[in-house]
C-alpha cells in the first residue's frame, strides 16, 4: 500500500514537470524521460564523486537544471508554434540521443545507487509495522515538492506570470516580460523535477540507459488521468496509478487464482496487472476525454 | 502531367527494387537482399501509417502495436504447426485490424495531444502483455520453425522468392492505395485533416470514416508484421516497443507524409542510414538523433518533394 504511495508520488515528480510544460508551452516533451534519466546518473556519478549524498542531490539537481535549460535553448524553443507531430518526432530524436550519450558516458550496464547508511534503515510506522526509511523519504519529499509546486504557482508573481504565460503568450510578452526567458526557467524547473525523480528512484530501481522510457509511458498515463496541464490532475492521477500498479501486481494473481486454476492465474495474471493502468485510462477517457481535472484554459 | 510524372518515379523506384537481388547477386553480397527485404516490409507499414497520419491527420504512435500483432498471427498458428501463409497472412490482418478496431473506437473520440498519448499507451500496453505471456516466449519472444507456406512452386524459404512476394504486395498495396485515396472515401479522409468541422456541418459522419481508416491502417500494419515475422524467422515483443512506433513514423516523415511514395523513400533512407552509421560506430544513435531533430527544423517536406513530380501533397 505505501509503496503503491511511493511510486505514485516519484509518478508525480516526474509528471508535474511534463504537465507544467505542457500546460504552458503547449509542448509534448517525449524527451522529458530522458532527463529523469540523466538525473538518476548525474546523482550516481557525483555521488561517487563527492562521497556525500546529499552533495550529490544538491549537484544532480543543478546539472539537470542546466541540461533541461540547454535543451530548451537549442532545441526545442522554435518548436512551439510547431504541430504537436513535428514536437513528437524532434523529443524522440532527443531520446535516442540521450540514451546513446550515457551508454557511452557510464555503458550499457545497470549501475546501483546506495542508500546512504543514516536512511538505511526503517521506521516503526505502527507497531508493528516497519517501513524503509529511504521510501517514507520519498513520500515525504514528495507530497512537499506537491505543496511547494500549489504555492509558487497559485501564491507567486512567478507562478502569475507562468499562469499568463499559459493563457496569452503574445499578451504578456507585450506587457514587457521576457517570456523566452521565462518559458527556459520553467522548461529547466520541469527538468530538474523530474531529475529529482530520477535520482531519488536510482538507489531503489536500476539505473540504466532507456530507464527513462519505461517511466515516461506511466508518466503518460498519469497525465492523461489527471487532465493534461493540471498540476492537481498530475497528483491524482499519479497517486490512482501507483497505487492501482502496485495493488495489482500484488493481489491479482491470488485473486485470479481463487477463480481459475493456479496455472491459468500465473498466466495471466502478470499479464492483466501490466494491462491494468491503461484500461483505467481508456475508461476515465471514455467518461471524461478530457481527463479528471482539466485545466483551465480561459 | 504532374501525376503522370509522379506514377513513373514510383515506377522507377519499384523497378530499382526489382533489381536489387540482380545486384546482390552480381556483387556477390546476399545481406542486401535482406535489407532490402526489411526496407520493403517497413515501406508497408510506413505506408499503411501514412494512410491516417499523412492523409488523415491522426497523429498516431501506437503503430508498432499492429506489426506486433501480425507478427505473433504468424508464430503462434506456426507454433502449433499450421504454416500455411492462406491461413496465417489474413489471421495477421483481421487480428491486427480488430485490435485498431478497438483502439481506434476508443482514442478517436479524443483529438490532439490525447490522442497521440493514447495511442501511445494502448501499443505500450499490449507489449507488456506480450513480455508476461510466458507460454509464447514472453521476453525473449519465439523462433519461427519455418516460413510461412504459399503452396505451389512458391516457397517463401528461398530469400529470393520471398523478396519478391514481398516486393509484389508493395506494389499492389501502392496502386490499391492510390485508388482509395482518390476514391470518394480517400477524399473524405484527407477532407478530415483539413477542416473536419465543415466536414460534419455538410453531413458527413466523419467517425466512421477515420475509425474505418484506422481499422485499415492497421490491418495493413499486421500484413506488414507478418511478413517481418517471416524475413527474421522469429519475433520478440519488442516488435511493438514503442520506439519501433517513432521508427515507423520517422520514415513518414522523412520520405514525406501525405504521399504514396514518400513512406517507401522513408523506409529506405532510414533503415540504410541505419546500416551506414551503425557499420561506423555502435552509438550511431547519437547521430542519428540529433540528425532527427535538425530535419524536422529544417526539412520539412522530406525526401519525396525532392524528386520529380514529387510536389508538396499528392492531393
Amino acid at each position: 500500500m505505501l509503496n503503491g504511495l511511493q511510486l505514485g508520488v516519484m509518478l508525480f515528480l516526474v509528471a508535474a514537470g511534463l504537465t507544467l510544460v505542457f500546460g504552458i508551452m503547449n509542448l509534448i516533451n517525449l524527451a522529458h524521460g530522458s532527463l529523469y534519466m540523466v538525473g538518476a546518473y548525474f546523482a550516481v556519478a557525483f555521488l561517487g564523486w563527492t562521497g556525500s549524498f546529499a552533495a550529490a542531490v544538491v549537484l544532480a539537481l543543478l546539472a539537470t537544471l542546466v541540461v533541461g535549460m540547454l535543451v530548451e535553448m537549442i532545441a526545442l524553443r522554435t518548436l512551439y508554434e510547431r504541430d504537436h507531430l513535428d514536437q513528437v518526432l524532434a523529443t524522440f530524436g532527443l531520446i535516442l540521443f540521450f540514451n546513446e550519450l550515457v551508454a557511452i558516458v557510464w555503458g550499457r550496464a545497470a549501475l546501483f545507487a546506495t542508500i546512504p547508511p543514516a536512511l538505511g534503515g526503517f521506521v516503526e510506522l505502527l507497531p508493528g509495522l516497519r517501513y524503509p526509511v529511504y521510501r517514507a523519504l520519498i513520500i515525504l519529499v514528495g507530497l512537499a515538492v506537491a505543496l511547494l509546486l500549489y504555492v509558487v504557482v497559485s501564491r507567486t508573481r512567478l507562478g502569475m506570470l507562468i499562469r499568463a504565460g499559459a493563457s496569452n503568450r503574445t499578451m504578456v510578452a507585450a506587457l514587457g516580460v521576457n517570456i523566452r526567458l521565462l518559458y527556459t526557467v520553467v522548461f529547466g524547473f520541469g527538468a530538474a523535477l523530474a531529475g529529482l525523480g530520477g535520482l531519488m528512484a536510482g538507489p531503489i530501481y536500476t539505473v540504466q540507459p532507456g530507464m527513462g522510457e519505461e517511466l515516461l509511458i506511466e508518466v503518460l498515463v498519469v497525465i492523461v488521468i489527471g487532465g493534461i496541464g493540471s498540476i492537481r490532475g498530475a497528483l491524482v492521477g499519479a497517486i490512482v496509478v501507483g497505487m492501482v500498479d502496485t495493488l495489482g501486481r500484488t493481489f491479482l494473481k491470488p485473486m485470479l487464482a481463487t477463480v481459475v486454476s493456479p496455472a491459468a492465474a500465473d498466466t495471466a495474471g502478470p499479464a492483466l496487472a501490466s494491462m491494468l493502468i491503461y484500461i483505467l485510462m481508456a475508461a476515465v477517457l471514455y467518461f471524461r476525454p478530457q481527463g479528471l481535472f482539466p485545466a483551465a484554459r480561459s | 502531367m504532374t501525376s503522370r510524372r509522379r506514377a513513373l518515379t514510383l515506377v522507377a523506384v519499384l523497378a530499382a527494387l526489382a533489381a536489387v537481388p540482380l545486384a546482390a547477386a552480381a556483387v556477390d553480397e546476399p545481406f542486401y537482399l535482406d535489407l532490402f527485404g526489411r526496407i520493403m516490409i517497413f515501406a508497408i507499414a510506413a505506408v499503411s501509417l501514412d494512410i491516417i497520419l499523412g492523409y488523415g491527420g491522426m497523429v498516431s504512435l501506437g503503430h508498432a502495436a499492429y506489426v506486433g500483432i501480425g507478427a505473433y498471427a504468424v508464430a503462434i498458428p506456426a507454433l502449433h504447426g499450421v504454416h500455411s501463409a492462406w491461413l496465417q497472412w489474413p489471421l495477421a490482418m483481421a487480428l491486427a485490424g480488430l485490435a485498431a478496431l478497438v483502439i481506434g473506437a476508443v482514442s478517436l473520440r479524443t483529438s490532439g495531444v490525447y490522442f497521440i498519448m493514447i495511442t501511445l499507451a494502448f501499443a505500450q500496453m499490449l507489449y507488456y502483455v506480450g513480455i508476461s505471456i510466458e507460454p509464447w516466449g514472453g521476453d525473449d519472444g519465439m523462433r519461427l520453425a519455418q516460413r510461412s507456406q504459399l503452396g505451389g512452386p512458391l516457397d517463401l524459404g528461398d530469400p529470393h522468392v520471398f523478396y519478391y512476394v514481398v516486393l509484389v504486395i508493395l506494389a499492389v498495396l501502392l496502386l490499391a492505395g492510390e485508388r482509395v485515396i482518390h476514391a470518394r472515401f480517400g477524399t473524405v479522409i484527407r477532407a478530415v485533416k483539413s477542416n473536419e468541422a465543415r466536414l460534419q456541418a455538410i453531413g458527413v459522419a466523419s467517425f466512421r470514416y477515420k475509425l474505418a481508416a484506422f481499422v485499415l491502417a492497421g490491418a495493413v500494419g499486421g500484413l506488414a508484421g507478418a511478413l517481418l515475422a517471416n524475413q527474421t524467422e522469429y519475433l520478440t515483443p519488442s516488435f511493438m516497443h514503442w520506439t519501433r512506433s517513432g521508427d515507423i513514423m520517422v520514415m513518414v516523415i522523412l520520405g514525406g507524409m501525405g504521399t504514396l511514395g514518400g513512406p517507401v523513400l522513408g523506409a529506405a533512407a532510414y533503415l540504410l542510414l541505419e546500416n551506414v552509421l551503425s557499420a561506423w560506430t555502435v552509438h550511431w544513435q547519437v547521430i542519428l538523433g540529433p540528425l532527427l531533430v535538425l530535419v524536422v527544423l529544417y526539412a520539412r517536406g522530406g525526401l519525396w518533394s525532392l524528386l520529380p513530380g514529387g510536389g508538396r501533397r499528392d492531393g
